[in-house]
């Protein structure tokens, strides 16, 4: 039976071409024209300045340390939430989110007052030699901060699904708890874990506000690409600011790719078991 | 929610007590130190001179500017974005037509993008080295470093929140309810107010809020497009930075408590929308979903 056509395709297909092509699209497209304008000589020589370089290495590591703190952590804190029954459980569930719902400069300023030396944490730290505000290590805790809850939200569904099973299985065959850890549950959680890395250090890449308070923001040391985009767009200089931008750009796009196929192969697996 | 097992059965793995506390010690610790201490801080710094303190720095008229301009950003820019959610997913979920899957990515690409990136973005269409900036400015159309600008940014990096809540549950309660309501000659406007909407109304309250929540959260997409005019263009965020760096902790930690504020209230709300069915339910937490397209299953 062929199946009936619902009305309105035309008006909610309208509105929304129209919306994404001047909201989304425009914008999108104007910057890479105006990066494009450069040409690319002078478009490598901004994007391959050794202070944009400088920015990669430290946005990159810094994501990159982040991303591992918050597959650890998450990993840790969705189990917990998922298999141990203990109160204020469901509390510390909604609380996982808070880091999307701060809004990020309010996490920047109050990050930062933790950790500068007369901080709660930052004071203690000191006196052991450790220095986290205007460091590298202040960056890579403002990124674990905004990410955080990325991993243990796609981590968490499949871990409650998990069939107990398959653990009495390998019970009941003698193998140790840390053997059927790695070789039963990690395999079954591992689609879902690289799923919310990837979106964890994507964040992490593009991530501003909660960072450049405790950054110190010193170029070659602790200056995010997302700050020196913004620096060259406050100086004037709108071509390097476009040409660094559309880095970024570029990044995400590569991230957005890596993102939908890490959560494809994770609902594949999901849906599979 | 699995049950639980009989006391006969072995004891699941990672339920060795030992293991379980130091665990359970472990994870509780950060919690404490990442989510719950920032949060804390704000509360002791705000209140850190007193309540009489905290007020005045509240009834400051730049404050009060900056949260008069949020919540104008935002009774512009989310009704706009509702609309806009609700009518890509009802042509994504209730039609059929070419290039679906391409709409439906990029609809979803604003989350993927850094929120200065979008800032330098607009910059390159309105302001006066982009595409339309010297003819707004000889039309003497102010769209940068003002209120126009501010909104059309945060409808940048809010684009999404409303039309991926919606597209997953409208994709998975199907068609057929509408296909009926039409054939027994119910209008496109009535079908969707008394069919759809009644199934989707938690999951678009939902959307709304925590797209409500971003725009009066958003710091640097604003922060670009705004220009930081003290008593102007600050919006609640903008003027919490400036504030910091002025070096006024208390006032502001003070504006960054009713931020935080809402935030707690978007996530009592977002857990009571929740219970409702709305959110967590399908998906895992995504940054750019891509099961949004994943056939419906009969």
């Amino acid at each position: 039976m062929k199946r009936r056509v619902l009305p309105g395709l035309p008006l909610s297909l309208g509105i929304t071409l129209v919306y994404a092509a001047i909201i989304i699209v425009l914008p999108l497209a104007a910057l890479v024209f105006k990066a494009a304008s450069l040409g690319p000589a002078d478009y490598w020589r901004i994007v391959s300045s050794d202070r944009a370089v400088a920015s990669y290495v430290v946005t990159v590591s810094s994501a990159l340390a982040a991303t591992v703190f918050n597959l650890v952590f998450g990993l840790a804190l969705a189990w917990v939430l998922v298999r141990y029954r203990f109160p204020g459980r469901r509390l510390i569930d909604a609380l996982v989110d808070l880091p999307f719902a701060l809004p990020t400069a309010v996490a920047g300023i109050s990050l930062t007052t933790l950790f500068a030396t007369n901080g709660w944490f930052g004071a203690p730290l000191s006196e052991l030699g450790v220095k986290v505000a205007y460091t590298p290590l202040g960056i890579m805790i403002a990124m674990a901060f905004t990410s955080l809850p990325f991993v243990v939200r796609t981590v968490q569904p499949v871990l409650e699904e998990l069939d107990p099973a398959l653990e009495e299985v390998a019970q009941t065959l003698g193998g140790s708890d840390v053997s059927i850890f790695r070789r039963v549950i990690l395999p079954l959680l591992t689609p879902a874990l690289l799923a919310g890395v990837s979106l964890s250090f994507a964040r992490s890449l593009g991530e501003f506000g909660a960072i450049i308070f405790i950054a110190g923001n010193q170029p070659f040391s602790t200056e995010i690409t997302a700050l020196l985009a913004f620096i060259r767009l406050e100086e004037y200089d709108y071509p390097a600011s476009a040409a660094i931008a559309s880095v970024m750009l570029i990044a995400a796009f590569v991230m957005l790719a890596v993102t939908n196929l890490m959560q494809a192969r994770a609902l594949r697996y999901t849906v599979r078991n | 929610m699995k049950p639980h097992h009989s006391g006969r059965r072995p004891p699941r793995i990672g339920d060795d007590p030992l293991f379980r506390r130091v665990l359970l010690g472990v994870v509780l610790f950060f919690v404490a130190v990442i989510i719950v201490a920032p949060l804390a801080v704000i509360g002791v710094q705000a209140f850190s001179k007193g309540l009489p303190y905290f007020a005045g720095a509240i009834a400051e008229p730049d404050t009060l500017h900056a949260i008069l301009l949020t919540v104008l950003t935002a009774l512009i820019a989310v009704p706009i974005n509702t609309a806009f959610g609700v009518a890509a997913a009802w042509a994504i979920t209730k039609h059929d037509f070419a290039g679906k899957r391409l709409l439906t990515i990029l609809i979803e690409i604003p989350f993927s993008v850094s929120p200065i990136v979008a800032g330098v973005a607009y910059l390159f269409v309105y302001g006066l080295q982009g595409l339309f900036g010297p003819a707004l400015e000889s039309a003497g159309i102010k769209i940068m470093f003002a209120l126009p600008g501010i909104v059309l940014a945060s409808m940048f990096v809010t684009a999404p929140f409303v039309a991926r809540e919606l597209i997953p549950l409208m994709q998975a309660q199907g068609r057929d309810l509408e296909e009926a309501a039409t054939s027994l000659g119910a209008s496109a406007w009535r079908t969707f107010f008394s069919v759809t909407l009644p199934n989707i109304k938690w999951a678009l309250l939902y959307g709304v809020v925590l797209c409500n929540s971003r725009v009066m959260g958003e710091f640097g997409a604003v922060s670009v497009v705004s220009g930081n005019i003290r008593g102007q263009t600050n919006t609640l965020p903008l003027h919490i930075e400036l504030l910091y760096h002025d070096y006024d902790a208390v006032g502001s930690f003070a504006a960054a408590s009713i931020l935080a504020t809402l935030a707690l209230v978007t996530l009592v709300v977002k857990v009571a929308l929740e219970r409702q069915g709305a959110g967590r339910s399908k998906r895992p937490a995504t940054l750019a979903g891509n099961d949004t397209l994943s056939e419906v299953k009969p």
